[in-house]
């Protein structure tokens, strides 16, 4: 009757190539394959002792942190600055919206001074879509974090992180634990894992913190850890916010703990090869004992390094694509 | 002046009339159908010849904004919009700022359409002051002031206590009482809670947040004996209770926004905030329940839940955008395709659009009988049109279905008499 649009088409170029990149929704596995071999190859750079690139030399890169972060935020920064970029931090959590300002308003007033990326996090799902869309369809959007809806380049680094740990995808179990309703990053790696053909995706966790018909996502739903565990290579655990205590969905952090914080007795489920990531910051003793954390089955701290290197690969593809677009646009009209 | 509408075929529902004809109008009213009354001289003559002649649209809610918000709407603005889309009545919900819940309001509402002179504008008085949910507004001055019927929106009343006490003094009076359900805990969020806001990360509003509301209304409307009308009803259970009320003989009825028998939840997809609407656009399951709910008569009009917006209103991410289509001008249009789809013959259509919600009103509209205003729609069934933001007569062209081509347009909209919209 009335047809949905294609929620991808925006993303990607004339050419098929990335000129936004606001969800792992949708992109081909080639794509995604082309952002983890590009990573990979930064990867090393960072172990150099010069370790700029000029491929962003003379633009302008813009953090719009409409949340606060440290870690994304920074390792942005860093990625943009290993690139040359020019680069601007703005945290507008506490200045314009406060004010008033719509984020329309905003956005116009960075495109005025010529802005060639936004690096955008916001609260609202959507978020980096609406922007790409309506604002600033002439500006390349890397979406940082938009409400539940995505986090792409955090599921992307977890996706490099799991490839150099365990090569190919295809065989692989992989569960992601604790609060899927709320959680961004759990949607990006559920699209990521499914693309690039991971043999199955569980989602674990309690029926207050999943959401509505996840199953229709193509992933399996355990509410128990024991069962959810069962024969998993890779543990995916997710933070989870206190505020979840008042709003009803937990009684409490060490029920929750009990029940599905990532402990050595639960970590025996899963294969005795199995390794446990967590998009950070942790929070010890809710999603996580320390000594799991700290121990050699953990891959956080890969997880940050490999963050710096998948943000430079998508930076510089998609400042690549949207250049061909904007010299190139009469093809879009096709 | 005398009019005469020839050639065209003429529907009426309330009098089960089909047949191409003429009509006759003068000093305002239908004076004649087929043969023209004793010394009848036509002043003016319309070819309704090809189209479709039959009695203004009553639409169950559309909002005004006016007083309050007229950097979105405004009586003169939509009653334009209204006489565009072959609407002559229109019912307006109590939520201008100030509120509809003293009769100078009401009053001024009124006053406004009378100047206007494009639509008769039939405010809904607020069931609690201000609209807050603790006190009885002045309900029987409301009415007195011209207040149609009486509804709390979608504000909620939390106690069950003040809920039946307002029923209890609606009931006294026997003023009609319209539920705009919503349990308003359960609603907060900004689409149909299913796959598809899952996907996208979009706080769901389960099926829950109107049933869990429909039931408790339906009791008490069962306890007090009060007539009731559930509006813009938007899940396939909520139209089932109703039918079952209804089938144990309580005084309820319930209507549709026409986007919800052609829209769903994937439409949200892509985040396109023209798709926002409060109740949210359900699942397809619900779709094909509400549509089979309209041939089971378990629903008996259609409206357009008009809400006209600026501009900026939608420019934001999805759940920060405000909710609601404009949706007047589009109105008979988006109901035909009903008939395209073979779901509703057309006759069955136009009832639904005039004589039913006429009937839920109690009001002497939606009909062609002799002797009542001549409030008539003349439309072309076989032409095509696109809708755009720049022809938009309403202060809103927010509307998903703008740039789309549709099906059957409005020629000539006359209200008792005079044509107030020509194409």
């Amino acid at each position: 009757m009335f047809e949905p649009q294609d929620p991808n088409r925006i993303q990607l170029n004339s050419k098929g190539q990335l000129r936004h990149f606001l969800t792992t929704e949708g992109l081909s596995r080639e794509l995604l394959t082309e952002i983890l071999d590009t990573a990979d190859s930064f990867i090393d750079m960072g172990a150099k002792q010069i370790k700029k690139v000029p491929l962003l030399r003379g633009r302008t890169v813009v953090n719009l942190f409409f949340e606060a972060s440290t870690r994304t935020l920074s390792t942005f920064e860093l990625a943009a600055k290993r690139l040359s970029a020019d680069v601007l931090n703005l945290n507008i959590s506490t200045s314009s919206t406060s004010k008033g300002e719509t984020l329309k308003d905003t956005l116009m007033t960075l495109e005025a001074m010529h802005s060639d990326m936004f690096v955008v996090r916001h609260a609202d799902s959507g978020a980096a879509h609406f922007i790409a869309s309506r604002v600033t369809p002439d500006v390349a959007v890397i979406n940082a974090g938009d409400g539940r809806h995505a986090h792409p380049t955090q599921a992307m680094l977890d996706m490099l992180t799991i490839r150099r740990h365990k090569g190919d995808f295809a065989p692989l179990k992989v569960a992601i634990v604790g609060d899927i309703l709320h959680s961004r990053v759990a949607r990006s790696q559920i699209h990521a894992l499914r693309t690039l053909g991971a043999s199955e995706v569980r989602v674990i966790g309690p029926k207050t913190l999943l959401p509505r018909h996840i199953e229709a996502m193509g992933v399996k739903v355990f509410t128990d850890m024991r069962s959810g565990l069962q024969d998993v290579d890779v543990i995916m655990m997710l933070r989870l916010q206190k505020e979840r205590m008042n709003s009803a969905l937990l009684p409490s952090e060490s029920e929750f703990y009990r029940l599905y914080g990532m402990t050595t007795e639960k970590l025996a489920y899963a294969r005795p090869d199995a390794v446990v990531m967590h998009p950070g910051p942790i929070n010890r003793g809710v999603e996580i004992e320390s000594a799991i954390a700290d121990g050699p089955r953990s891959l956080i701290l890969d997880q940050v390094t490999n963050g710096i290197a998948v943000r430079m690969a998508v930076m510089s593809m998609a400042m690549s694509g949207q250049t061909v677009e904007r010299q190139h646009p009469h093809e879009q009209a096709q | 002046m005398n009019i005469r509408i020839t050639g065209g075929r003429v529907i009426d529902p309330s009098q089960q009339l089909d047949q191409v004809t003429d009509l006759y109008i003068g000093a305002g009213e239908i004076v004649g159908i087929g043969t023209a009354p004793a010394g009848f001289a036509a002043e003016q003559t319309l070819d309704a010849n090809g189209q479709v002649v039959c009695p203004g649209l009553v639409d169950l809610c559309a909002h005004v904004r006016e007083p309050g918000y007229t950097h979105k709407g405004s009586i003169a603005r939509e009653t334009a919009a209204a006489a565009a889309g072959g609407i002559t009545t229109l019912v307006t919900p109590p939520t201008t700022n100030p509120i509809v819940d003293t009769p100078a309001v009401a009053q001024l509402i009124q006053d406004k359409a009378r100047d206007s002179g494009l639509a008769r504008v039939m405010p809904m008085g607020a069931l609690t002051r201000g609209l807050e949910g603790e006190q009885l507004s002045p309900m029987h001055a409301l009415a007195s002031s011209g207040c149609i019927a009486f509804s709390n929106s979608r504000q909620p009343i939390r106690s069950s206590l003040v809920l039946m006490r307002c029923l209890e003094y609606a009931a006294t009076h026997d003023l009609l009482v319209l539920f705009q359900a919503q349990d308003a805990e359960l609603a907060k969020g900004c689409m149909h809670d299913d796959s598809t806001s899952t996907r996208l990360g979009l706080a769901g509003i389960p099926e829950a947040a109107e049933t869990v509301e429909v039931a408790r209304c339906l009791i008490l409307v069962e306890q007090t004996g009060v007539r009731a009308h559930f509006g813009q009803i938007s899940c396939e259970r909520s139209a089932r209770m109703i039918m079952e009320a209804r089938a144990r003989g309580l005084s309820v009825s319930a209507d549709v926004a026409v986007h919800h028998l052609l829209l769903s939840d994937i439409n949200v997809d892509g985040f396109d905030s023209h798709y926002h609407v409060i109740p949210p656009l359900r699942s397809q399951l619900d779709r094909a329940g509400l549509r089979q709910a309209l041939l089971a008569d378990g629903i008996q009009a259609i409206c357009s839940d008009h809400q006209p917006h600026d501009a900026i209103a939608k420019q934001a991410p999805f759940a920060a955008t405000e909710p609601g289509m404009s949706g007047l001008e589009t109105l008979l249009s988006l109901s035909l395709m009903l008939v395209d789809q073979d779901l509703l013959e057309l006759p069955q259509l136009i009832a639904k659009l005039t004589c039913e919600p006429a009937a839920i009103l109690g009001i002497d509209a939606g009909t062609l009988r002799a002797g009542r205003a001549a409030d008539v729609c003349i439309f072309d069934p076989e032409a095509r049109w696109t809708p755009t933001a720049a022809t938009t007569r309403s202060g809103g062209s927010n509307s998903p279905f703008m740039g789309t081509e549709l099906h059957g347009r409005v020629t000539h909209t006359l209200l008792g008499g005079e044509l107030v919209y020509q194409l």
